[in-house]
C-alpha cells in the first residue's frame, strides 16, 4: 500500500470528510501541525481555523473550516472531532464579515463576564473563518 | 342486553377516543421522522469519539485519568436512567424501568449504595416511588435533544465519580433498532470499558499538547457527554416510534370495538322493530 493515512473529519451534525490522504495540516492548540502518514500517536485540542487535506494520489486539496475541537492521530488514522465544521466551498466571505460585525457590536454591549467570554470565542471563530476564506481565495 | 341508547352512547365515546388516538398517531409519525434524522446525525461523531476513547484506555500514559482506571472494589454505583417525559408510548418506559429495577434490587441485596440520575419525567416518578437516592434530574427535554440542558446533570454524575462517591457509572436507555423494534440497554460509561476498537498493540503513548491532564479531561468529558447525548437522541426516536405504533394499535382496536358494538346495536334495533310489528299484527288479529 502506498504511504497514505486515513482521515476522518466529523462534526456533531454530520461526517464531513472520510478518505485517504498524503498530508494534512491542522490548527493545533500550540501551533500549526503538519502530519504525514506513520506519525507517532498524538492527541490535542484544535483552535478555530482551516484543516487542509492533500488527498492520496494527487488531486485538489480539501479545505475544511473547524471552529475548534479535538484531534487524535494514530500512525494510520487521523480523527478530527470538530465542534462545527464547514467545507471550504460553503464558506462565504460576505456572510462571515457580517457575522463578525454583529459579534463586535455584541462585544461593545456585553455586560457580565460570561457574555463577554461567549462573544469573544465567537469573534475568534469568525476571524479564523475569514482567514480561511482568504487563504482559499489566494489559490 | 343493554338498551339501544346506551350502546349508541358507547359507540360515540369510542369514536371520539379513536379520533384522538388517530391524531396522536399522525403527530408521532411526523415527529418520528425528524427524531430519527437527528439520531442518525449524531452517530458518526459518537462512533469516532468511542474509538478515540477506546484508544486512550489502551495507551500507557504516565498520567492515568480517573475515568480510565478501574477500581478494585465496586461497592457504590451511579446510574443514569433515560426515559420519556410523556406516557402513551407502549411498553417503552416499562421495559427500561423493569431492567433498571432488576439491577437495582440485585445491588440492594449485595449492600451496594446507589445514586440515581433521571432524565425524563417517567423515570423520575418511578425512582421517587421506589425511594431511590436521586442526585440529579432533567425533565421536560422537549422534542429536540439539547446538550446544554443535559450538561448540568451529567456533571453532577462525573463529579460524583471523581470524588469517589461511586465506583462505576452506568447508563440505561432505549436503543432504537427500527420503527417496530426498540430495546432497553444498560451500558457502562465509567470506567471506560476495555474494548479495543483498533487500538494499536504494545506499549505506546500519545504526545499530548499542551499537557496530558488538560487534554484527557476535555476528551473524556466530551466522550461521556456525547454518549449521553446520543442516548437521549436514540431514546427520543424510540419514543416517537413506540408512540406511533401504540397509537396505531389503539386506533385499530377502537375500530374493531366500534364494529362489534354496531352489530349489537343493529341486532337490538331489528329485534325492537320485529317486536313492534308482531305486536301490531297481534293487535290487529285480536280486533
Amino acid at each position: 500500500m502506498a504511504n497514505t493515512i486515513h482521515v476522518d473529519v466529523v462534526s456533531a451534525e454530520e461526517s464531513i470528510f472520510s478518505g485517504e490522504a498524503e498530508f494534512v495540516v491542522l490548527p493545533g492548540e500550540v501551533g500549526e501541525l503538519g502530519i504525514y502518514p506513520q506519525h507517532t500517536p498524538l492527541i490535542t485540542r484544535i483552535r478555530p481555523g482551516a484543516v487542509r487535506i492533500t488527498p492520496a494520489g494527487g488531486g485538489e486539496e480539501h479545505l475544511i473550516f473547524v471552529a475548534g475541537g479535538i484531534l487524535e492521530v494514530q500512525p494510520k488514522v487521523i480523527t478530527v472531532l470538530a465542534d462545527t465544521a464547514i467545507r471550504g466551498a460553503d464558506l462565504d466571505e460576505a456572510k462571515a464579515n457580517e457575522a463578525l460585525k454583529k459579534a463586535e457590536d455584541a462585544r461593545a454591549k456585553a455586560q457580565d463576564k460570561q457574555e463577554i467570554a461567549a462573544v469573544e470565542s465567537e469573534l475568534a471563530m469568525l476571524a479564523a473563518q475569514l482567514a480561511a476564506i482568504r487563504k482559499l481565495r489566494k489559490r | 342486553m343493554p338498551g339501544t341508547k346506551e350502546i349508541r352512547n358507547k359507540i360515540k365515546s369510542v369514536q371520539n377516543t379513536r379520533k384522538i388516538t388517530k391524531a396522536m398517531e399522525m403527530v408521532a409519525a411526523s415527529k418520528m421522522r425528524k427524531a430519527q434524522e437527528r439520531m442518525r446525525a449524531t452517530r458518526p461523531y459518537g462512533e469516532k469519539i468511542r474509538n478515540v476513547a477506546a484508544h486512550i484506555s489502551h495507551a500507557n500514559p504516565e498520567y492515568r485519568h480517573p475515568f480510565v482506571v478501574a477500581r478494585d472494589s465496586v461497592k457504590r454505583v451511579g446510574i443514569i436512567v433515560i426515559t420519556t417525559d410523556k406516557g402513551l408510548c407502549g411498553g417503552l418506559n416499562t421495559n427500561v424501568l423493569r431492567m433498571t429495577l432488576g439491577q437495582y434490587k440485585e445491588w440492594q441485596t449485595q449492600g451496594e449504595e446507589i445514586e440515581v440520575c433521571c432524565f425524563g419525567n417517567k423515570g423520575l416518578g418511578f425512582m421517587q416511588r421506589l425511594g431511590a437516592n436521586i442526585v440529579s434530574q432533567v425533565v421536560q427535554l422537549g422534542d429536540r435533544p439539547q446538550l446544554d440542558k443535559l450538561i448540568g446533570a451529567v456533571k453532577v454524575m462525573l463529579d460524583g465519580y471523581i470524588e469517589d462517591r461511586f465506583d462505576r457509572l452506568l447508563l440505561v436507555y432505549t436503543r432504537f433498532i427500527n420503527t417496530m423494534k426498540q430495546e432497553p440497554v444498560m451500558e457502562q460509561l465509567l470506567p471506560l470499558s476495555g474494548e479495543r476498537l483498533g487500538a494499536p498493540e504494545g506499549n505506546w503513548d500519545y504526545l499530548y499538547e499542551p499537557e496530558a491532564k488538560a487534554v484527557l479531561d476535555q476528551v473524556l468529558t466530551r466522550y461521556v457527554e456525547t454518549i449521553i447525548f446520543q442516548a437521549v437522541a436514540e431514546n427520543m426516536a424510540s419514543e416517537q416510534s413506540a408512540r406511533m405504533v401504540a397509537m396505531k394499535a389503539a386506533s385499530d382496536n377502537a375500530g374493531t370495538l366500534i364494529d362489534e358494538l354496531t352489530l349489537v346495536y343493529n341486532k337490538n334495533r331489528q329485534a325492537a322493530i320485529t317486536k313492534e310489528l308482531s305486536e301490531i299484527v297481534g293487535g290487529a288479529a285480536a280486533v
